[in-house]
């Protein structure tokens, strides 16, 4: 049961990262931009985070490459999901809108 | 060692994992992760689809508490960091550091249920529920109830998984050798906190 020996990362370092990337987030919806633009940052911050949760945290840094790939392999997934569902919402615009709902028809005596 | 006992020794000998030499737990445990991702992945991505196919879909930083839910991100961080503190102290064999860091991650956990408690009791209060939303589309509400709910049962079974290992320590049925167990055991946590930091950006401030 040996463990696999490295040099221990700089948790509370990581943590200060985290924190000050969460608070960066938070003001970012309250920034005068373009929607589009505060979704890109978000989404690359969420990203930056969850690396840093990897790579530090779980040690993701430290393993070999194989169970990095195995690690990585969800996110390549669900990214093919989204490309796959991106047809069904184009077809069916509003589906979830409330105006949108078919009225029930009359029935026939 | 007889040379029969030697054969029998060779055979049942389980060899050496090969992605994580420490034990088969952790490889078994990563791969359990790799799946479960993709149940949080299959979620995030039909609430994409739902949201972008919608009218009426709120913007949910205005509907929801967004200063609640990143100080729960923030529990959860420091949760984190306290479990990264337990695991390094059963690697010094420092067996009291790991039940104090131990109880603090706990600790953690449960403040990050009773946030949880207290947020949903609020929204349902106002009107959202799993088939209506007072802001618009009703699916806001099923999305959310069962994104935040699956991610609470992780937090729970989390709480209990690290409670189990508390226990056994304090009833010195922990040791210094069980430290991959500790590791495993932290990979679930940390695994919980990374997929707050997606859920806390797609549901809340997106």
């Amino acid at each position: 049961m040996a463990h696999t020996a490295h040099t221990q990362p700089n948790y509370i370092g990581v943590f200060w990262w985290l924190l000050a990337l969460t608070i960066l987030e938070v003001g970012v919806i309250f920034m005068p931009i373009a929607r589009v633009l505060i979704a890109i940052l978000l989404v690359g911050l969420a990203l930056t985070k969850a690396s840093l949760v990897a790579m530090y945290f779980m040690h993701l840094k430290f393993e070999r490459t194989t169970l990095g790939l195995i690690a990585v392999t969800p996110l390549l997934l669900c990214m093919l999901l989204v490309f796959a569902l991106l047809p069904d919402h184009s077809a069916t615009p509003h589906l979830t809108s409330a105006a949108a709902a078919p009225t029930a028809p009359p029935r026939s005596r | 060692m007889s040379q029969v006992a030697a054969l029998h020794a060779e055979v049942l000998e389980p060899a050496e994992s090969p992605l994580t030499p420490e034990s088969w737990g952790k490889l078994g445990m990563w791969i359990f992760l790799a799946a479960d991702a993709m149940s949080f992945g299959a979620l995030l991505a039909g609430y994409g689809a739902l949201r972008y196919g919608s009218a009426d879909w709120p913007v949910p930083s205005h509907v929801l508490g967004v200063g609640l839910t990143a100080f729960m991100t923030f529990l959860l961080i420091c949760s984190s960091v306290t479990m990264v503190l337990a695991l390094a102290s059963i690697q010094r064999e420092d067996m009291a550091g790991l039940r104090k860091f131990l109880a603090l991650t706990i600790l953690g956990g449960l403040m990050f249920l009773g946030m949880q408690a207290y947020e949903w009791s609020h929204l349902i209060h106002e009107g959202l529920g799993l088939t209506g939303n007072p802001w618009g589309a009703s699916l806001f509400g099923t999305t959310f109830f069962i994104i935040t709910g699956f991610h609470g049962a992780h937090v729970t079974g989390g709480v209990i998984y690290l409670s189990s290992y508390l226990i056994r320590s304090l009833l010195g049925r922990l040791q210094p050798r069980h430290v991959n167990q500790i590791e495993i055991a932290a990979l679930y946590w940390h695994f919980v906190d990374l997929v707050w930091i997606l859920v806390f950006t797609f549901v809340y401030l997106l």
